[in-house]
């Protein structure tokens, strides 16, 4: 049976379907799963996609955290499951306290849809294990409040136990220390601002992010089978 | 409410209309006597108001809808032509696209962010209203030169409507057009596109049946927001004060309101639950509920006491005028209202019963004839009191059709042979060619371009190439391919021959993605229709339009008008848009690129000289207007039949090489002919080449062009290739009837045009990218 991968909709989210599309392409079986749901038994992991959760027109996340589904999406982290949350999936995990941090407003003050060159800081989580630290990546961004703060104590935290996972190679937001892509202490929560299922399609002109979607996969499938 | 047909309530009983109130509703003297006419009586202050927004030109076409008529609107692949909320084609597969190309010039004048954001959305709406899910948006916009205050204010206004709108609402804005040209500065143009795709089989028509069934209200409260917009806004010219006092009269978007409404609306026609379904835009309820009923040929009772509010105390006249948006009209039995209130629910989509349809179709009297459609009557009801009641097909077809006067302008002749051509002489080529560059990132950056994972060729490319994919869609190999194209500087010389170079270049266009085109949408921007000179640039313009599709054998399928685009009395350019869909029938590989390949020859395709006489023509080319300010001459002619035999064998190559023949690192060893295509347009061969340059970080050089009237001439018909088998592809062209010379070869750090341009690729490229931003933040 293949990795089943749940990707969670909030009323707004609109990147829903690309992420099943681009999971299945890595071999997983996605699922939808609405806000409302309480439990996330027998998926091997979980997806917060892309969008406008609620609109956002609080403050990127703020009113997703308080969702249902956000309790059993603690609960799924805390028990080992890979979590990955994909742009506005990213500033929920920050709102809800699951990885550190804050996203706020780019540098510049305006939206930023455009190709960004990564590099992997570390291959110490479910979405870069796959990938030799180093490796250059391109992979789009498409988000107004993508610049990553956090405190120098944070900072220094995030640095000393390899919790950076990517990196820009050309800032193009003001992110702190060129973040792209943060990691928890166990490796399993990962948050990033790109959008690695936009970067799964020859078509589409680069299939890195298949490469960071096949780690996380194959890191659930054995996350499933220990 | 009682059931339809009944006599028993008791009739119309508000105020009657102060005296000259239909004036300041935008209603003529006679306009209103033909009112009377219709009713038998004076209408009442709500009657009146109803009347006012349905008969203004932007709801009833009233000065453009004669000269439309003469439009070709049917073809082999056309499911839904104009007059419905979007026109619909067949794509084969299983699969339909539904297009729509709208204006939102008015409001965007007024209050650009509010203004872009809520056109957006209202061109949204039109598409899922036909059952297909938004796929992507366009949107050619038009401003007075950005180097002015308050034009930047504009343009950052207008693209962070549509960036805030469409990217939350989560449909790509995959391209459009920015022009900057004086004659804009006091009137903006902001004109949108929007396709989207469905099942074949799930087409929905916006029509109301069946007596007794109930017509639901979902989404947004209704507000005093945007009422008088059709009416005010957008069939007045502006004034002295440049719209300030006009303000209120925009409505303000809520695009999770809209996406929310997309997700139920679509689910809800999926599920079969509902009869008809139509949007609320402009004049709100009282055009989708007479709309709906006229053309499903029935009555409706409307209760607005039934209406949910967002503002205390208003009046019947403004719950049925408003036009707050992220609203939708539902015909839905009443077996079905459990399940739509459900699955309203579920997305958090309120949704209200505010009336139902009644039958009791009369024949209405409109002007002494009888309406070409039988109609039942809208009665508007508050509280239990019938409060107005008009025929519905009075409201929605029975405006009258103006013959306005029409002149040509005195000074054509003098303005003719006031041509560039000969009199301007050659200048610095390249500081002229650095001028011309515009690099419109700044903008399509802001937009999200890749939502769906369908955008192959997004914005900057010579047409957005996108897969026909999408959730419920069945699966397909095909491409969509689509392009807006306009040139406001041709149609000023010429109308007719003007609109006819803009369709030739979308056909070109859709060529260098692989694509045929099979059916064009065109959003007609006008200044005040009042002026004769004005209908006859609009009549000449229909009449170009008509020959061009006739000899590229393209229906129109939809399009819009938009009148009164004037400021201080002065009129736009006119300013038809043309919105082009195009097919693919195998998208495997990415088309060339719009770009230069190191060490590839770069070929023209094409014939090179309009004629022994004058080979090069410069009237109406931005060379002539830009660089050198004469907006007069004459333009190159267009041989339709060598431009389809053109457009046809680069579509021909490229979709052989996107089918699978051609790049990427899946089929390596199996290469296409062609390395890179881009067509000669805007600012001729010199911007082309240019583009294609800097778009691939390589210089070139090019030899035999003669003098700066060959390198800028916008003479159509042309395309440059790039290719490494410059032989095999000349023998082809030649095979195909289309002329192909080697002009030069690419590679180094300069662009060369012997004779004529040289410049080092770092300077062209730091003024690509300088072109629009610098202009920006000025210094």
């Amino acid at each position: 049976m293949s990795t089943r991968v749940g990707v969670v909709v909030f009323p707004g989210t609109n990147c829903e379907h690309d992420v099943a599309t681009a999971l299945e392409r890595a071999g997983a079986a996605a699922s939808l799963v609405w806000h409302t749901e309480e439990r996330l038994e027998g998926f091997d992991a979980v997806v917060l996609p892309g969008g406008f959760a609620h609109g956002d027109y609080l403050r990127p996340g703020a009113i997703a955290r308080f969702s249902p589904v956000m309790g059993a999406v603690a609960l799924f982290a805390s028990g080992g499951g890979p979590v990955l949350g994909i742009c506005n999936g990213f500033q929920v995990l920050t709102e809800v306290g699951l990885l550190p941090g804050a996203l706020v407003k780019n540098r510049g003050l305006r939206f930023l849809c455009a190709p960004t060159r990564l590099r992997v800081a570390s291959a110490r989580s479910v979405l870069t294990g796959g990938v030799e630290p180093g490796a250059e990546l391109q992979i789009p961004v498409n988000h107004f409040s993508g610049s990553y703060v956090c405190d120098g104590r944070t900072l220094a935290q995030l640095r000393d136990t390899d919790s950076v996972v990517l990196r820009y190679v050309e800032n193009p937001n003001g992110s702190i220390d060129d973040i792209a892509g943060i990691t928890n202490a166990q490796g399993n929560v990962v948050g990033l601002m790109p959008h690695p299922e936009r970067a799964s399609d020859h078509l589409l002109g680069s299939t890195d992010g298949l490469l960071l979607l096949r780690s996380m996969v194959a890191a659930a499938a054995g996350v499933r089978a220990a | 409410m009682s059931g339809p047909g009944s006599g028993e309530l008791p009739s119309p009983r508000e105020q009657p209309p102060r005296p000259e109130l239909h004036r300041a509703l935008g209603l003529t003297d006679q306009e209103l006597e033909r009112i009377v006419e219709i009713l038998d009586r004076e209408p009442n202050e709500l009657e009146l108001a109803l009347y006012g927004v349905m008969w203004s030109e932007h709801c009833s076409y009233k000065s453009s809808r004669r000269h439309l008529r003469r439009l070709p609107t049917s073809g082999d692949r056309v499911l839904v032509g104009p007059g419905e909320n979007a026109g619909v084609i067949d794509a084969g597969d299983g699969i339909a696209v539904a297009i729509r190309i709208e204006s939102h010039n008015h409001p965007s004048a007024v209050e650009p962010r509010q203004g872009a954001a809520t056109g957006v959305g209202g061109i949204i709406r039109d598409i899922f209203t036909m059952g297909a899910r938004p796929l992507a948006v366009m949107d050619p916009l038009f401003f007075g030169p950005p180097d002015d205050a308050r034009q930047r204010w504009l343009l950052e206004g207008v693209v962070s409507g549509i960036s805030s709108y469409g990217n939350s609402v989560g449909v790509p804005t995959v391209g459009g057009e920015l022009t900057f040209d004086p004659g804009y500065a006091g009137n903006p143009l902001v004109n949108v596109l929007c396709i989207g795709a469905l099942p074949a089989d799930r087409l929905v028509l916006a029509r109301a049946s069946g007596t007794g069934n109930l017509a639901v209200l979902l989404g947004a409260t209704t507000g005093r927001d945007g009422i008088g917009g059709v009416s005010v806004l957008a069939s007045a010219g502006f004034s002295g004060d440049a719209g300030g006092a006009k303000r209120p009269n925009v409505q303000v978007g809520d695009p999770f309101e809209e996406k929310r409404l997309i997700e139920a609306c679509l689910a809800l026609l999926d599920a079969g639950l509902v009869v008809g379904i139509q949007d609320l835009g402009g004049a709100g309820l009282a055009c989708a509920t007479s709309e709906t009923a006229a053309r499903g040929g029935v009555g409706m009772d409307v209760d607005v006491s039934a209406v949910p509010r967002r503002e205390p105390d208003m009046a019947a006249w403004e719950v049925m005028t408003s036009e707050s948006q992220e609203r939708m009209l539902a015909i839905v039995t009443p077996e079905a209202w459990s399940a739509v209130e459900e699955l309203c629910r579920r997305w958090e989509v309120q949704a209200s019963v505010i009336g139902h349809v009644t039958g009791g179709a009369t024949p209405c009297a409109v002007g002494g004839e009888t309406a070409r459609e039988l109609s039942g009557r809208l009665r508007i009801c508050d509280r239990g009191t019938v409060v107005g009641e008009v025929p519905a097909a009075s409201l929605a077809d029975g405006a009258p059709v103006y013959d306005r006067p029409m002149r040509a302008p005195a000074d054509r002749a003098l303005s003719r042979a006031d041509d560039p051509t000969a009199s301007e002489g050659c200048g610095d080529c390249g500081a002229e060619l650095r001028a011309m560059l515009l690099d419109s990132s700044w903008v399509y950056r802001q937009y999200d371009h890749q939502l769906f994972l369908n955008t192959v060729v997004g914005p900057g490319g010579d047409a957005a190439l996108l897969r026909l994919a999408g959730p419920g869609l069945p699966p397909s190999e095909r491409g969509v391919a689509v392009t807006t194209d306009s040139s406001p500087r041709w149609c000023a010389i010429d109308p007719r021959a003007g609109v006819g170079l803009v369709l030739a270049e979308s056909v070109a266009n859709l060529a260098c993605v692989g694509a045929s085109p099979v059916a064009v949408v065109d959003c007609l921007n006008f200044g005040n229709p009042e002026h004769p000179e004005v209908m006859w640039q609009l009549s000449e313009t229909v009449e170009g339009l008509v020959d061009a599709c006739h000899a590229f054998g393209l229906p129109v399928i939809g399009g819009n008008v938009s009148l009164y685009n004037e400021s201080t009395g002065a009129d736009i350019l006119p300013t038809p848009v043309l919105g082009v869909l195009g097919l693919v029938e195998r998208l495997r590989r990415r088309p060339p690129p719009m770009a230069l390949a190191a060490d590839a020859s770069v070929v023209l395709l094409g014939r090179r000289r309009a004629g022994d006489d004058v080979p090069h023509p410069l009237g109406g080319s931005r060379w002539a207007v830009e660089c050198r300010g004469r907006r007069h001459g004459a333009l190159p002619p267009l041989d339709h039949a060598a431009h389809a035999r053109l457009a046809s064998f680069v579509a021909s190559l490229v979709a052989a090489d996107i089918a699978g023949g051609g790049r990427g690192p899946e089929d390596a060893g199996d290469a296409g002919l062609l390395d890179g295509v881009h067509d000669v347009s805007g600012g001729g061969l010199a911007v082309a080449l240019a583009e294609m340059a800097v778009s691939g970080g390589v210089g070139v050089r090019v030899a035999g062009v003669e003098g700066h009237r060959e390198l800028f001439t916008e003479l159509p018909s042309r395309i440059v290739v790039v290719t490494r088998t410059p032989g095999e592809l000349c023998a082809r062209a030649d095979e195909a009837g289309v002329p192909a010379e080697i002009i030069g070869i690419a590679g180094g750090d300069r662009f060369v045009v012997e004779q004529l341009v040289d410049v080092p690729m770092a300077e062209l490229s730091q003024a690509w990218t300088g072109s629009l931003v610098g202009r920006l933040a000025p210094a």
